[in-house]
């Protein structure tokens, strides 16, 4: 089929270079630390031969095994914890109306709109100040670590959970609730039995979401970490003050994978019996296209 | 009827969405057996007046009872009423068998006998062997019976549907409309359905109730309704008719708008504004000079013939009013043109006297 539509000529020449310019400057830098993660040469951009030494390095150090403990175990938690609460959120929002419904609203997107930085600053301030009452009123000593970070990944997990929920919520008529009620179903049954099933979908795919962004988080987790724990992204960013080494890229390897794995995982999820529904990520990408966000928003492509 | 609890009665009932109000100070009795129809077009509460009786919209006042029990502020899981949907609401993640076997597992209605009820019921609305498709796997006409057969499977005391063939094309439409009154029929129980479609109503209810702006007009049988209807809106609103402004002079004369008094029987008292409602296939037509001796006449000029096959339309207008009188297409009778002067005519028992 040839349409004139379609370029032609030396138009199709001139974008196709630039399509393959673009996905250079895209996938080069992976590839290069791909490749390099391989090398048997400490300094990184010598190929000294083929090697699985740092991926052994990896498996074998034992602050970052216990970083990568940490960061599971937040990113566990702290997902179960925003999937409940954001799910909530969600069906508050768009089931019922209640006064402050549109602050609510509004306030629940600011963890996606601010910067990283301002959150984590936030955040700083707020472990500060808790702990000082809690030491002032309860006399209760607590440091910063895996309980800090966990609450602060809740923080901003939640309201990605409820963005990608409330999409999926908005495509569900709510006639099929008032069906349910009306064939003698109570509240619960109406939600576990049609509420739920026809969301199911959107509450997977946050749950995977909120889960990427917890393992994948430096910023935030950097002002909330403390001495007792920390997760291996911010540990990784230690590292790399003291010198980089393929330990590194090996690292960092290992945690691309496993991102592309949950982000493929989310994205099947939404796919699955999305037909009919609208775009289920369509808001959390409106919210996230912010230039704040360039990290978050290549997860969303 | 007063002897017997009426299955739905509303007394005074009113609902009101922030400043607006819905339903207004509605009083309705439904009886038991009864195909009762709320008429009404969009907005004028018939909708909001059935979400009331299932339960999905608490009334702001007023009472309601069904089969002598109070049941405003009662949720809908616990009325012995089911509704079929507009759109069906279908749960979409589960087959025909499931949807239909949904309210009794609800109710924690034992296993072996949820299989037969719902057996009976996909036979009684003839599904038989869809059992397993989903509502995307089924046509408009499929869903629709699913959705009764989901309804029916409980043996609600009151069945509730909300403009249950809107959503088909005409010939189903007209097919179902049968196939609704004798389902009915079978199964004994009150049907109340909602539409905004005059005829639907008029075909398919023993009784209609009209309303506009919230206000329930007139409760009445089809015959009742199209012949004598209280106002102008609801001649208007059921059947094609002509309106003359008129004044009421005694309680069986009125006085038209050109000065003529003709015998029309009413009792809104003297001086009253009302109109003369002539509907078109009751009105006759002559040459002005043989009109009948008992016939009420006006004359006007022929202004347009339309031809509909089985029947023509024809347009009159006089120099206050424009009227039509419907013909049947039979061989000879008067057959004027366009431009005459023709009488268009009435005996008595042809017209009533409404409300203006």
């Amino acid at each position: 089929m040839s349409s004139t539509v379609q370029p032609r000529g030396t138009t199709k020449i001139a974008l196709s270079v630039h399509s393959w310019l673009v996905y250079i400057f895209f996938f080069a830098p992976i590839f290069v630390l791909i490749v390099f993660s391989f090398s048997d040469d400490r300094n990184v951009g010598r190929w000294g031969g083929f090697t699985l030494e740092w991926y052994q390095g990896f498996f074998d150090h034992s602050q970052i095994q216990s970083a990568v403990w940490v960061s599971v175990r937040v990113a566990l938690l702290s997902t179960v914890i925003s999937v409940v609460l954001g799910t909530l959120a969600a069906l508050a929002l768009e089931r019922f109306k209640f006064r402050g419904r549109q602050v609510f609203d509004a306030l629940l997107y600011l963890p996606i709109i601010i910067p990283d930085v301002t959150m984590a600053v936030m955040m700083l301030l707020f472990f500060a100040e808790f702990f000082e009452l809690l030491e002032a009123w309860f006399n209760l000593d607590w440091q910063k670590g895996f309980g800090s970070i966990t609450i602060s990944h809740i923080a901003f997990n939640i309201s990605f959970v409820s963005v990608v929920v409330r999409a999926r919520l908005a495509g569900m008529s709510e006639v099929l609730e008032e069906a349910a009620l009306d064939l003698y179903a109570t509240r619960w049954k109406t939600f576990r039995y049609v509420t739920f099933p026809q969301i199911v979908p959107g509450v997977a795919g946050g749950a995977l979401l909120a889960l990427t962004l917890s393992l994948d988080d430096v910023v935030v987790t950097q002002f909330a970490a403390g001495p007792g724990a920390t997760t291996l992204p911010v540990f990784v960013f230690g590292l790399i003050r003291r010198g980089v080494t393929p330990l590194i890229n090996a690292t960092s390897v290992l945690m691309l994978t496993a991102s592309i794995f949950l982000v493929a995982l989310s994205l099947a999820f939404q796919q699955f019996s999305g037909r009919g529904g609208r775009p289920l990520l369509r808001g959390a990408r409106e919210a996230v296209s912010t230039p704040n966000k360039p990290i978050k928003k290549e997860i969303y492509q | 009827m007063s002897d017997q609890v009426a299955a739905v009665k509303l007394a005074a009932i009113t609902k009101r969405f922030g400043s607006v109000v819905a339903v207004d100070n509605v009083d309705l009795e439904i009886a038991d057996g009864e195909f009762f129809a709320l008429l009404g077009p969009s907005g004028c509460g018939k909708t909001t007046t059935l979400r009331m009786i299932a339960g999905l919209e608490l009334p702001t006042e007023g009472s309601l009872k069904i089969f002598g029990d109070e049941a405003g502020t009662l949720p809908p899981n616990k009325r012995p009423v089911n509704t079929v949907f507009q759109d069906y609401a279908l749960f979409p993640h589960m087959t025909v068998e499931v949807n239909v076997a949904f309210g009794l597992k609800m109710q924690r209605v034992p296993k072996v006998e949820i299989a037969d009820r719902v057996r009976e019921a996909i036979s009684l609305v003839r599904l038989e062997g869809l059992e397993q498709r989903r509502s995307q796997q089924l046509s408009g006409g499929q869903r629709q019976r699913v959705a009764l057969a989901r309804a029916l499977v409980n043996r609600p005391k009151v069945l509730l549907l909300d403009e249950p063939l809107g959503a088909l094309d005409l010939k189903l439409r007209q097919e179902m409309q049968g196939e609704l009154k004798a389902l009915q029929r079978e199964v004994g129980i009150t049907f109340v359905f909602v539409t905004h479609d005059q005829e639907e109503a008029l075909t398919m209810a023993d009784r209609i109730g009209v309303l506009n702006e919230g206000e329930l007009l007139q409760v009445g049988t089809p015959a009742e309704i199209y012949e004598h209807p209280v106002n102008r809106f609801v001649a208007n609103f059921i059947g094609q008719t002509n309106l003359l402004d008129a004044t009421v002079v005694s309680n069986d004369t009125v006085c038209l708008a050109n000065g003529a008094h003709i015998p029309g029987k009413s009792d809104l008292g003297v001086g009253a504004r009302v109109a003369v409602c002539l509907r078109p296939e009751r009105a006759e037509m002559q040459r002005p000079d043989e009109v009948p001796a008992d016939h009420q006449s006006v004359v006007g000029r022929l202004e347009s013939v339309t031809y509909l096959g089985n029947a023509l339309v024809y347009t009159v207008v006089l120099d206050w009013a424009r009227l039509e009188v419907r013909r049947e297409n039979q061989p000879g009778g008067y057959r004027p043109y366009v431009g005459d002067e023709v009488a268009v005519s009435w005996t008595l028992d042809a017209i009533s006297v409404v409300r203006a």
